[in-house]
This record gives C-alpha cells, sequence and structure tokens, in this order.
C-alpha cells in the first residue's frame, strides 16, 4: 500500500503544480488582460440605480 | 495554449467551476487522511489496552456532555515539562477507542490524559462538587448535579453501538454490561469476572452522598483509568517509537 | 419587495428577490448579539467562576459551544447566506433561482438548524467534538439546508445574464462545496436508537487519531471555507461597490482563489502538532499552513489596493473603514497563522489563551468587521432607504469595537505566552517552577480585561442594531455629514 501512496502523492504533486502554473500563465498572458480586468466592473454595472 | 484556453470555460460554466473546486479541495484530504487509515505504523502495538467498561462508557458519555473536553486535553506531548507534570507522552493507542476522541485544544485546566489514580476517589467527588474547596484558585465550574442517578438503561445499546464502530465488545461484555456496571459501581461486590473482562478498572462505591449509582460513579470511574492501561514500565522504546 | 431593482444595461428589469435577504439580516443581526453576549458570559465566568451557577445549563462547558455555534454559523452564516444571495443575483443580473418560497425554506430550515443545535448543547446534546457539535439527527437537517443553498445558488448562476461569474460567487461555491464535504466527512455516526437506545446519542465511526485529525481537517477548514473563502466573496464585491472602484487586480484574484482553495485543505493537522498523529502528517500541515501565507496576503493586498486612489473614504466613510481594516486584521490574522503552525512556536502557543487570542483577531477583526460593512451597505439598499438613520453611530460602532479587539487580543498574546512559559519553566533546582493553578490563578487580570473588551465589541452590536431599526423606520438623525477636509477648511 506505501509504495502505491506515495506514487500518488509524488502525482499528484505534480500534476497539480501544472495545472497552478496553467492557471498563472492564462491570468497573467499579456493579452488576457484586457478581458480579464473587465470583469471586476461587473459589481458596478448591475445596479446603479440602487441608492445606499 | 490549450490549457490557457480551458481556464477561460471553467469560469464561465457553473458545472465545470465546481467539478474543479471539488477536486482541488478532495486532494488534501485523500493524501492526507486516507493513509492515516491504511497505514499499520499509525498506531503503536501495546499490552494493556482495552474497551472501556461499562460504568468508565457511561461515564465518558457524562465527560462529553459536560463540555470537559473544551478545558481539559487528553494528550501529552513529548516534552521534558509535560512528561514531569503530567506523565509520559501519550501514545496514539492509548486513545484507539475513544469514539469520539477527546485530545482537546485548550488547557484552561491541567491535561487528563494521566489523571487516573493520581487522587483519591473522595478528592475527585469533592472536587467535582465545588472545585474551589480542594483548590482554591480552581476557576472549574461546579457539578453537583452528578449526584443524581446515573441512568443506565441504555449501555447495552451504547456498547452495541460501539461494537459497530470498530470497539471489540465480545458476546460476553455486551452480556453483562449492567452486571458489570452495577458491581464496578459497588463496595464489596464480587468484581473477578469484571477485572477478567476490564483489567485495572477502577472498582468501588465512589460517590458516597447517594446509595444509588449516581453519574458521579461513572465519570469519577472514568476518570480514575485514565492513562493506567499502559505500562510503560514494560515498553520496549522500540514499540513505541 | 421582489418587484425590485431595475438592472441597468439589461433589456428588462430583473426582479431580485430581496425579501428573504431582509430576513437574513434581521437573523444576522440578532445572533450576532447573542453569540457576543454568550460569548462575553463565558468569558467573565472564567474571571468569576461564580457565575456558572452551579447549574448544568449555565456552565462553560456547555454554553462554550452556544457562544462558537452562535457566532460562526448563526450570525456568520446568516450574513454568508444573505451576501451570498445579494450578490449572485447582482452579479448575474438574475433573480434567485426557486424564487422566495425557496429563499425562505431556506431561511426557516437555517434557522431550525440553529436552534436545534442550541437547544441540544444547553441540555448536554452533543458529539463532543469542537465546532462539530450537532448531534445526528441536527446534523442530518443541516444536510437538507446546506443542499437547497447549493442549488438555490447554483442555480441562479446557471440562469444568469451576464457571462462570466464574478470571482465573488467562485468563493461562495467554494465555501458552499466544501462546508458540505466536510459537513459530511466529520459527523459519520451511528445512532444509538438502531439498538434501541436513546435517540439523541451517536457515536463517531473514527476513534482516536483518525478522529483526531478528521476533526481538525474538518475544523481548520471550516475556518478556511466558511470564515474566510466566503467572507473574501464578500471583500470582493462589497469593498468594490462601497468604494466604486473595481477591484484592483482581477487577475490576482484569480490565483488568489486556487491558491487559497488548494492550499488550505492541507492545512488542518497543524492543530496537532507533538501529539500522537505521525510525524510526517504535522510536517505536511506545517508546510502547507506556511505557504497558505502567500495566497492570504495576495488577497488582502487586493482588498487593499482597491481603495488605492479613494484612500479619503476611509475618512469620510465608516463602512469603508470597518471593510478596510476588516482586511487589514485579516492580513495580520494570516501571518500570526502561519508563524504559529511552526512547530517550534506551536509548542509554545498549543493549549494557551495565545491560540483564542488569534482566533479572536480574525473572528472579530476579519469576519464581524467585514460582515459589519456588509450589513451596514445591505440594511439602506434592501429597505429603500436614502441613507443610513446615523453615519456617526456607524463611526462610534467602528471605533468602540475596535478598542473592545485590542483589548482582547492583546490580554491573550500576554495571557498566552505567560502561560505557555509558566508550565515549561523550572527553577534553579530542576524542579518545575509553578503548579499549574499558578498559572491559572496569573491569568485573572487578563481574563478580565478580555472580558471588558468583549462588553465593548457588544455594545458596538447594539449600536448597529439600534441604527438598523431607526434606518428601517426610515429615520435620519440630524448630524454633521462627513466631509473631506479640504472643504471644511475653504469654508471658514
Amino acid at each position: 500500500m506505501d509504495p502505491f501512496i506515495n506514487g500518488l502523492r509524488a502525482f499528484w504533486g505534480v500534476w497539480v503544480m501544472v495545472f497552478f502554473c496553467g492557471i498563472v500563465l492564462w491570468a497573467y498572458w499579456p493579452k488576457n488582460k484586457a478581458t480579464i480586468e473587465s470583469y471586476g466592473r461587473i459589481p458596478l454595472k448591475d445596479d446603479e440605480n440602487e441608492e445606499r | 495554449m490549450s490549457i490557457l484556453k480551458h481556464h477561460a470555460k471553467i469560469e464561465t460554466n457553473v458545472i465545470l467551476l465546481m467539478v474543479g473546486i471539488l477536486l482541488t479541495v478532495i486532494i488534501g484530504g485523500i493524501v492526507e487522511i486516507v493513509p492515516l487509515f491504511t497505514i499499520t505504523e499509525t498506531i503503536e502495538k501495546v499490552e494493556g489496552m482495552r474497551p472501556y467498561s461499562p460504568l468508565e462508557q457511561e461515564g465518558r458519555n457524562i465527560y462529553v456532555r459536560e463540555g470537559c473536553y473544551l478545558c481539559h486535553s487528553q494528550m501529552i506531548r513529548p516534552f521534558r515539562d509535560e512528561a514531569e507534570r503530567y506523565g509520559h507522552y501519550s501514545l496514539a493507542a492509548e486513545s484507539m477507542y475513544d469514539h469520539p476522541f477527546q485530545w482537546g485544544s485548550k488547557r484552561n485546566g491541567p491535561d487528563l490524559a494521566r489523571v487516573g489514580g493520581k487522587y483519591s476517589n473522595d478528592w475527585h467527588v469533592r472536587h467535582l462538587d465545588n472545585p474551589r474547596d480542594v483548590v482554591p484558585e480552581s476557576i472549574m465550574p461546579g457539578y453537583r448535579h452528578l449526584h443524581r442517578p446515573l441512568n443506565y438503561d441504555d449501555v447495552v445499546a451504547n456498547m452495541k453501538t460501539l461494537r459497530v464502530v470498530g470497539v471489540p465488545y465480545t458476546e460476553d461484555d455486551i452480556a453483562n454490561a449492567k452486571a458489570d456496571l452495577v458491581a464496578q459501581a459497588t463496595t464489596d461486590a464480587s468484581t473477578d469476572a469484571l477485572l477478567q473482562r476490564y483489567p485495572k478498572a477502577s472498582v468501588g462505591k465512589k460517590d458516597r452522598t447517594s446509595d444509588q449509582i449516581t453519574e458521579m460513579d461513572a465519570l469519577v470511574a472514568y476518570l480514575q483509568m485514565l492513562g493506567t492501561l499502559v505500562d510503560f514500565s514494560t515498553q520496549t522504546p522500540d514499540a513505541i517509537r | 419587495m421582489t418587484q425590485a431593482t431595475t438592472a441597468l444595461g439589461a433589456k428588462e428589469a430583473t426582479p431580485y428577490v430581496d425579501d428573504v435577504i431582509q430576513k437574513f439580516v434581521i437573523a444576522a443581526t440578532f445572533w450576532g448579539i447573542v453569540g457576543f453576549l454568550v460569548g462575553d458570559y463565558i468569558a467573565w465566568q472564567m474571571a468569576f467562576p461564580v457565575l456558572n451557577l452551579d447549574l448544568e445549563w449555565f456552565s462553560f462547558g456547555r454554553l462554550r459551544p452556544v457562544h462558537t455555534s452562535a457566532v460562526i454559523f448563526a450570525f456568520g452564516g446568516n450574513v454568508l447566506f444573505a451576501t451570498s444571495f445579494f450578490v449572485v443575483q447582482r452579479t448575474s443580473r438574475a433573480s434567485l433561482f426557486g424564487g422566495a418560497a425557496f429563499g425562505n425554506f431556506i431561511f426557516w430550515g437555517y434557522q431550525l438548524f440553529i436552534v436545534l443545535a442550541a437547544s441540544g448543547y444547553v441540555l448536554g446534546i452533543t458529539q463532543g467534538k469542537e465546532y462539530a457539535e450537532p448531534e445526528w439527527y441536527t446534523d442530518l437537517w443541516l444536510t437538507v439546508v446546506w443542499v437547497s443553498y447549493l442549488v438555490a445558488f447554483v442555480g441562479t448562476l446557471y440562469k444568469r445574464k451576464e457571462p462570466h461569474i464574478y470571482v465573488a460567487n467562485w468563493f461562495f461555491l467554494a465555501m458552499i462545496i466544501t462546508i458540505a464535504m466536510l459537513h459530511l466527512g466529520n459527523n459519520l455516526a451511528v445512532p444509538t436508537a438502531i439498538f434501541g437506545g436513546t435517540w439523541w446519542r451517536s457515536y463517531e465511526v473514527y476513534a482516536g487519531v483518525q478522529d483526531a485529525l478528521t476533526q481538525w481537517w474538518y475544523g481548520h477548514n471550516a475556518v478556511g471555507f466558511f470564515l474566510t473563502a466566503g467572507f473574501l466573496g464578500i471583500m470582493y464585491y462589497f469593498v468594490p461597490k462601497r468604494a466604486e472602484r473595481p477591484v484592483y487586480s482581477y487577475r490576482l484574484s484569480i490565483v488568489h482563489f486556487w491558491a487559497l482553495i488548494f492550499l488550505y485543505i492541507w492545512a488542518g493537522p497543524h492543530h496537532l502538532h507533538y501529539t500522537a498523529l505521525p510525524d510526517w502528517a504535522q510536517t505536511l500541515g506545517m508546510t502547507f499552513s506556511v505557504m497558505l501565507w502567500m495566497p492570504s496576503w495576495g488577497g488582502m493586498i487586493n482588498g487593499l489596493m482597491t481603495l488605492s486612489g479613494a484612500w479619503d473614504k476611509l475618512r469620510t466613510d465608516p463602512v469603508i473603514r470597518f471593510l478596510v481594516t476588516s482586511v487589514a486584521f485579516y492580513g495580520m490574522a494570516t501571518f500570526e497563522g502561519p508563524m504559529m503552525s511552526i512547530k517550534a512556536v506551536n509548542s509554545l502557543s498549543h493549549y494557551t489563551d495565545w491560540g483564542i487570542g488569534h482566533v479572536h483577531s480574525g473572528a472579530l477583526g476579519w469576519v464581524a468587521f467585514v460582515s459589519f460593512g456588509a450589513l451596514y451597505y445591505l440594511v439602506p439598499v434592501l429597505w429603500k432607504r436614502k441613507q443610513l438613520y446615523s453615519m456617526r453611530l456607524v463611526s462610534y460602532h467602528f471605533w468602540v469595537a475596535t478598542i473592545g479587539i485590542v483589548l482582547y487580543i492583546t490580554s491573550m498574546w500576554i495571557s498566552g505566552i505567560m502561560q505557555g512559559l509558566m508550565w515549561r519553566a523550572y527553577d534553579s533546582m530542576g524542579f518545575l517552577q509553578y503548579s499549574f493553578v499558578e498559572s491559572v490563578a496569573a491569568m485573572h487580570p487578563y481574563y478580565i480585561i478580555r472580558a471588558t473588551g468583549g462588553v465593548l465589541f457588544l455594545t458596538g452590536g447594539l449600536i448597529m442594531a439600534y441604527n438598523f431599526y431607526r434606518t428601517i423606520r426610515g429615520d435620519v438623525r440630524t448630524e454633521a455629514p462627513y466631509e473631506a477636509p479640504a472643504t471644511v477648511i475653504a469654508r471658514s
């Protein structure tokens, strides 16, 4: 059981790291900047007539 | 750049986002928790561990009910000062029949992992009545209500349930549960069979204010066995790591 | 109330389901005060044990779960329901899935869960696992309510008109899913009733060391997902909204999200340092806890920097002050946490008041403050009032509560470190210098200071409740408005 679990651990570690690097790369890819940052405006455009 | 396009899909698709979250949070649990159940060295093999006697288990239920674990730990760490104050550091094996575990997370009061045998039964009863009678600086609540009779109608059901979750009570243990409970809480009762099944159990009436078996009897019987089962003078260092 | 606000930019009005959110806001305010009150009462018990009254229903051991459940699940939970339902509808430009009826089921179902749990504790019905005390029947009921919550939330996202799912919703969704997983995983128990025993008792399927790790996998991630991810969802909506500018970096928020939810789930074993838990698990827990510092501060920077270019709002808007201070406390607590998870530090801090102080710098400073900020935003919007009854009262609340927190955490730092040092102190003869009870006696002044801090924090909660009551009635207090100092100078 031990080698199997150790293998699983190593396997997941690498897999997750690659996946995470992919997310960072995608998020910070220069071409994507404008699109992604535009999402930040979503809360501001929904209901500007609401009073507070 | 297929992986990059992938993320755009995740964030616009609810189901994919949910699956991504679930996978991400499941990995930690699988890698960290599952081996604890499968690796055999997690729990040392030591002599002396046994399931709780019926009276001790009823006492443990009271310990849980009153929330004792919120102020008292039952887990001695391997430090010199803790060893001198409380005794040998706790082994995983020593809580192997604890459903639920009561290691605690805070010491508003001292650790209780090895409190068994340190004080007399009378001390415990007086202390639980009003802690400040015996320890003036104590901030523990008083537990006079424990003098009420112990309701042990459920002791068999409790033991059968514990057997389902892995405590090795035998048919014999369960058949004799009520008799064992009464014998353990009665002074000068015949306890040979009880001690055969539950070695080192603390026998005899604890709560001398009542002729009936009280919750106090059960709780003190539980406290008096805590940490007494494993004899560390006979354990080899190898066996306990 | 359901026929509400027109979403700008959309062709037709989106009827948001807001009356159920109003109920959650009122419930959050109510349970918050109950939770603070019980917490402060048990704090006084630790200074003056006579307050236990020697009655079983008032003893510390039974009231402590009432406090923790009331503040975490009742106050925090109702805030999460209110804000997540508000945010998911606005940012999706869609009305709540299932409508008002489904929302009301979730609302009343959740309140029933709270009452079942709390009444059980007082009567001695408990599983005996910290923060997971409710017995099996309460756990099952919560599961029903929680799955309904998931359905309502995901259903709303599913019918959204906005193509992108706003990041606040990711955090809410991660919170809902992970809490479901943790709740089911940690509460597997067999009721004694199946063998004819009482209906209100069960035994956990795990024992000892396995139960301990499962419990802290649950316990730590209840902090990580309920009290952190969920409230980060609040931060990512209400800070930009109140500051009237988009979040500092949306790209950072994406990285923040995935890093946080991945790392958090591993950190549980730091609650079990130097115990009988195998060393490899302890080390793994410590490593991930230290790494967790990075995404936590990424999130803090994102929240704080959203204010860049608008720092003057801190002076003129006490609601923003609550929100921003909460993020600062979040940064402080998430620095302290990884530090305390280092085994050498933990050997001193574990089992002491330092842990209590740490939890409260997060709970009072971060969770409660971001909640107050969100609630102050929500009340005028939901009840269609032009403004709060009084901004001055918001400011008083802020200062009273802040002083309360400072008293609380500084006294617990001192008492915690003192306890840890007294327990391990040796005299010149090589004996332990202090008996345990001497360390208890030494805590007395700090317990009084802590409980006094609690009184202040509770007072702040009462000021807020009064402000809400007057706002909902439609009153506006006559008071000098907050202005930029430059204007004031120019006038005089």
